[in-house]
């Protein structure tokens, strides 16, 4: 079934909204799906969908660990670790954890083969289920920069019976190129200001790259200017959905409620929305 | 014995750098002849991070005795450290001023981080 991921290059535009609000209006329509939070270093949707938490387990990265009687101290693992995560020092070998992404290769090439790897602690994966959604996070521990791991392990939690959707972190790095890139179709929220036009911009750029078909969602659609929906114009990059400024809206969002539970108009822009997609996706296919 | 100064360019009378990690050069010099041995280019001066162990293992690899430099941060001291590298610090002006404080023996020896992780990349 169809893998939605929902990205945006600014933050603050509405991905978790969206995501949220889309999550519970397919759970009406009766479609199987699954919410995987992969927003792990400030993951939210909980908040909203208020999940059950049955599964709770440990995410680590391995990291080496030298036996300094069988190091010859040749500095080859420093020579091939491409994050200056080892600095062979004489007859000491310094290991940076904080710098290792865990690839492995320092222990693979070792002649002495005198490094064995441990698994380094980032987080914590959850998981659980709310009336029929799937729902899954990962909760990056404070200070920790190495978050693409986590996000991937959250990713693993999903399956391929249900329709995925996959809440990015924001931006255009690491940790959002492992969030989308086996995705089908990528929902990039945008708001039409400059600072939205911008970020939509890099992000357009990145799922472009990553040769995955996209479709804009314009949120607060009333506020700002027309730059956005003439940038997507320009580069034939499909308006998916429109979503108007609400106050009721930010109203529910502050008690942690999502709209479509209260509003039936906000239920038919989010059936839009996904009729929209789907349409898209299906044309993207037959190409 | 062979000196380290952390240096903006090549040779003696190249200015100081005040980073250790993220200098552009180090000047080798042979402390009893008074001479350049060589300018060591610093690879790892624009590295995204372990920039001050790096610079250590160069050292380290050259059989270099002592530093002398302005800040340096906590890795790169314990990683100075690990490779039994005495640490100075006080560099002023060019390679050859400093050189010259190090053999009045007015420079302080350095045990413990100056700054903290990451201030080379500020400058």
């Amino acid at each position: 079934m169809l893998n939605l991921a929902i990205a945006s290059g600014k933050g603050g535009t509405g991905k978790t909204t969206i995501a949220v609000n889309l999550a519970l209006t397919l759970e009406k329509e009766s479609t199987p799906v699954q919410l995987l939070d992969c927003d792990v270093e400030e993951p939210n949707a909980y908040l909203f969908l208020k999940p059950e938490f049955t599964h709770k387990q440990s995410v680590g990265i391995p990291v080496p660990s030298i036996d300094l009687d069988k190091c010859s101290f040749c500095g080859h693992c420093a020579e091939v670790c491409a994050f200056n995560a080892l600095a062979v020092l004489k007859d000491n070998v310094m290991i940076l954890s904080e710098l290792c992404h865990g690839c492995g290769s320092c222990a693979y090439l070792c002649p002495e083969k005198a490094i064995t790897e441990n698994d380094r602690p980032i987080g914590i994966v959850e998981s659980g289920t709310v009336n029929r959604i799937f729902f899954a996070h990962g909760v990056l521990n404070p200070g920790e920069a190495m978050s693409p791991p986590l996000i991937n392990a959250v990713k693993e939690l999903g399956s391929s019976d249900a329709l995925k959707i996959i809440d990015a972190p924001p931006g255009t790095s690491c940790p959002v190129v492992a969030a989308i890139s086996d995705s089908d179709f990528c929902l990039l929220v945008t708001e039409p200001t400059p600072f939205g036009l911008n970020d939509l911009d890099l992000a357009y750029q990145m799922v472009s790259r990553l040769g995955i078909s996209a479709g804009v969602v314009i949120n607060r659609s009333d506020i700002g200017d027309s730059e956005v929906e003439d940038y997507c114009l320009k580069n034939k990059l499909p308006i998916v959905q429109k979503i108007p400024w609400h106050l009721e809206v930010a109203r529910y969002y502050a008690r942690g409620e999502p709209a479509v539970k209260h509003l039936p108009e906000w239920q038919l822009l989010f059936k839009e929305l996904y009729e929209n997609i789907l349409s898209l996706w299906e044309g993207a296919v037959r190409k | 014995m062979k000196l380290a100064v952390c240096a903006k360019g090549e040779g003696l009378n190249a200015e100081v750098d005040q980073r250790f990690g993220r200098c552009p050069f180090f000047v080798i010099v042979d402390t009893e002849k008074g001479e350049v041995i060589e300018s060591l280019s610093n690879e790892n001066a624009q590295a995204a991070g372990g920039a001050g162990p790096q610079a250590a293992q160069l050292l380290a690899g050259r059989n270099i005795e002592a530093v002398v430099l302005g800040n340096v941060g906590p890795n790169a001291i314990e990683a100075l450290k690990a490779a039994r590298v005495k640490v100075y610090s006080g560099v002023t002006g060019t390679v050859e001023d400093t050189l010259k404080k190090f053999l009045e023996g007015s420079l302080k020896l350095v045990a413990e981080a100056t700054v903290s992780s990451h201030s080379g990349m500020r400058k």
